[in-house]
């Protein structure tokens, strides 16, 4: 435990040091505080209809003012950030966890297992998502159970790869190697040895992929193919506005800021994230 | 180099096979079908059974698949069910619009983010290369139906600069250019700072090699040296990456057609989805799933064309 604390505190003073990756691990906090603490922080009910007070501007009653049933816009963000979390939090976490079993099945099984794992990868991750989900949504109708399903659908075979990469790596090397010739079972192996060895990688695409699965549910939500109203969605938030557009620019304003914020907040504390734990990563991808 | 064009090829082909395979199988297998999700609850069942009749759903699921295959073969998507027309034919007509979009964007990256990344290799540290490094990191997650949504705000809809819907007046050249400039810069701004990172990444690199040490100890004035020995290596492999985003631009797309009320395959399929149109619905996903499966290929193979390593295993990744 101490051991753990003190990687904790050294990845912290690191960070600390690096403006950026602070910056972004603020904004993530924030975020993550106002959503949970929506209920709290809410002076309106988000489903409370004023019809009296449409469309109307930023005021001290309504800091982002009113969409066109008079709700008011900022209650509806805070709680639209619960949905948004909740989705990513859900769906990563399955995603990961079965890329994480298939990817180490294809990086430590026999060769016929990692080719056909390979190529159903490959099949999914050949739809350009967006489309893949609409075709998706077309058959099962809205719904937030489809949206988290499509998207860990599609976010399986991208964890998947990576594990299995990381895992073929890890597997030739001497200390596993000798821990095979001890007579260690291939479990023992991949749980004791490789999984500590890709969790940060892993960490670092989960908190990477945060914004692209918040993004996915606020873009279906914004075709209408996501979160169904009257439910507060990022996504919904701007479907409404686009539609009184011309009325008010104010729902639009404040339905894009929080997505805006968390793609930054994010990837910014992400990157660092990596540059912290793996430097190696580094520059692999053109970014370092 | 040929046999690995062949092996990648036939790979790609396979995947593309599997793909639609998997996409016909989820429509067959997914609870509801699709004459009652088109023809509305409340049909009656002679009426649905007629509609699967003439979709040919009431064959059994092989002999579907089998017919789906051979249409497939011949470019037959099959037919419309509102309008009887060809689906194909409605998806090429639609196709090119997106295209342009997405070259206009990808053009339009590509030209401002190659300088910038020259100049960022350049000037390291420098003031423009950490608003890139920042820019890189942060503008290609942004969603692109927010940034849709904020140029339509502030350029089209607040000081009118430019048009708010459709692709502009056929004929009339300026006005389509004029049309494109919104939903190109948001399905490109995200890629401007990721292209310089790119092409700053691959320009360092280039930098330290012999033939510009040799360039240099030659006395070659250092514009001639940058322009013409160092950034035609490095630009190459962002343009092999380029392939690669060509995806993601795909799904962009359809956001930026919505929003900016442009016609193109993206809302061809949104419109198809929510008409539960479903004859378009696939020929739209079998249409872009194997344009970006194309793609993937073309970068594959000029990735290994300029890394020959990448021949020995296959893949790129």
């Amino acid at each position: 435990m101490s051991v753990q604390r003190g990687v904790i505190a050294e990845i912290f003073g690191r960070l600390r040091k690096d403006s950026l990756g602070m910056t972004g691990l603020v904004i993530v906090v924030v975020i993550l505080l106002a959503s949970i603490f929506a209920p709290v922080l809410t002076p309106h009910d988000p489903l409370e209809v004023d019809v009296y007070n449409r469309l109307v501007s930023p005021s001290w009653q309504h800091w982002l003012g009113t969409d066109q049933l008079g709700r008011d816009v900022l209650s509806r963000v805070l709680f639209g950030g619960r949905i948004a979390l909740k989705v990513a939090l859900v769906a990563i976490s399955v995603s990961m966890a079965v890329g994480l079993l298939l990817g180490m099945m294809a990086g430590f099984g026999p060769k016929w297992l990692d080719r056909l794992l390979v190529i159903c990868f490959d099949t999914l991750r050949s739809f350009p998502t967006i489309m893949f989900a609409l075709a998706i949504v077309a058959l099962t109708g809205p719904s937030l159970n489809t949206v988290i399903g499509v998207i860990i659908i599609t976010s399986i075979p991208v964890y998947g790869r990576i594990v299995r990469t990381q895992t073929q790596a890890l597997r030739e090397n001497d200390f596993i190697l000798a821990e095979r010739a001890m007579g260690a079972s291939t479990a023992r192996i991949l749980r004791d040895h490789i999984l500590p060895n890709i969790a940060a990688p892993l960490l670092i695409l989960a908190s990477m992929d945060v914004p692209a699965v918040v993004g996915m549910e606020a873009g279906l939500s914004f075709l209408g193919l996501g979160v169904t109203p009257p439910t507060p969605s990022w996504g919904n938030i701007l479907s409404d506005g686009y539609s009184y557009l011309r009325n008010s620019p104010w729902p639009i304003i404040a339905g894009g800021i929080p997505l805006i914020l968390v793609t930054l907040g994010f990837t910014f504390f992400g990157e660092s994230l990596r540059d912290i734990l793996d430097p190696k990563l580094r520059g692999k991808d053109g970014k370092g | 180099m040929l046999q690995f064009i062949a092996r990648r090829s036939l790979l790609a082909l396979f995947i593309l096979l599997l793909a639609v395979t998997l996409l016909f199988a989820m429509i067959h297998m997914m609870p509801g079908d699709p004459a009652s999700a088109i023809l509305g609850p409340k049909a009656s069942p002679e009426l649905k059974a007629e509609l699967n009749q003439r979709m040919g759903l009431d064959q059994p699921l092989l002999t579907q698949l089998g017919r789906f295959y051979t249409d497939l073969a011949r470019g037959d998507l099959g037919i419309d069910v509102f309008t009887n027309r060809e689906v194909s034919e409605i998806v090429f007509e639609q196709l090119p619009y997106t295209l342009v979009l997405v070259l206009a964007a990808i053009g339009g990256a590509t030209l401002l983010g190659i300088p910038l990344g020259c100049f960022s290799a350049i000037r390291r540290n420098s003031l423009l290369d950490r608003v890139t490094a920042v820019m890189s990191v942060g503008f290609i997650a942004i969603p692109t139906f927010v940034i849709a949504l904020y140029l339509l705000l502030w350029l089209s809809v607040k000081w009118r600069w430019f048009p708010a819907m459709g692709a502009g007046a056929s004929g009339d050249f300026v006005d389509q250019a004029r049309h494109l400039v919104l939903p190109a810069i948001a399905l490109g701004l995200g890629w401007v700072g990721y292209i310089a990172r790119l092409v700053r990444a691959s320009m360092l690199e280039v930098m330290e090699e012999n033939h510009i040490r040799t360039a240099r100890a030659f006395g070659l004035p250092e514009r001639t040296i940058i322009v013409h020995y160092a950034l035609r290596i490095a630009v190459l492999p962002t343009v092999a990456i380029l392939g690669m985003g060509i995806g993601t631009m795909l799904s962009g797309a359809l956001f930026a057609e919505i929003v900016f009320s442009r016609p193109g395959i993206g809302k061809l399929l949104h419109e198809a989805v929510m008409t539960r149109n479903y004859p378009v619905v696939m020929g739209s996903v079998v249409v872009t799933t194997g344009f970006f499966v194309l793609s993937t290929l073309v970068s594959d193979i000029i990735n290994a064309a300029l890394d020959p390593r990448l021949r020995e295993t296959g893949r790129s990744s």
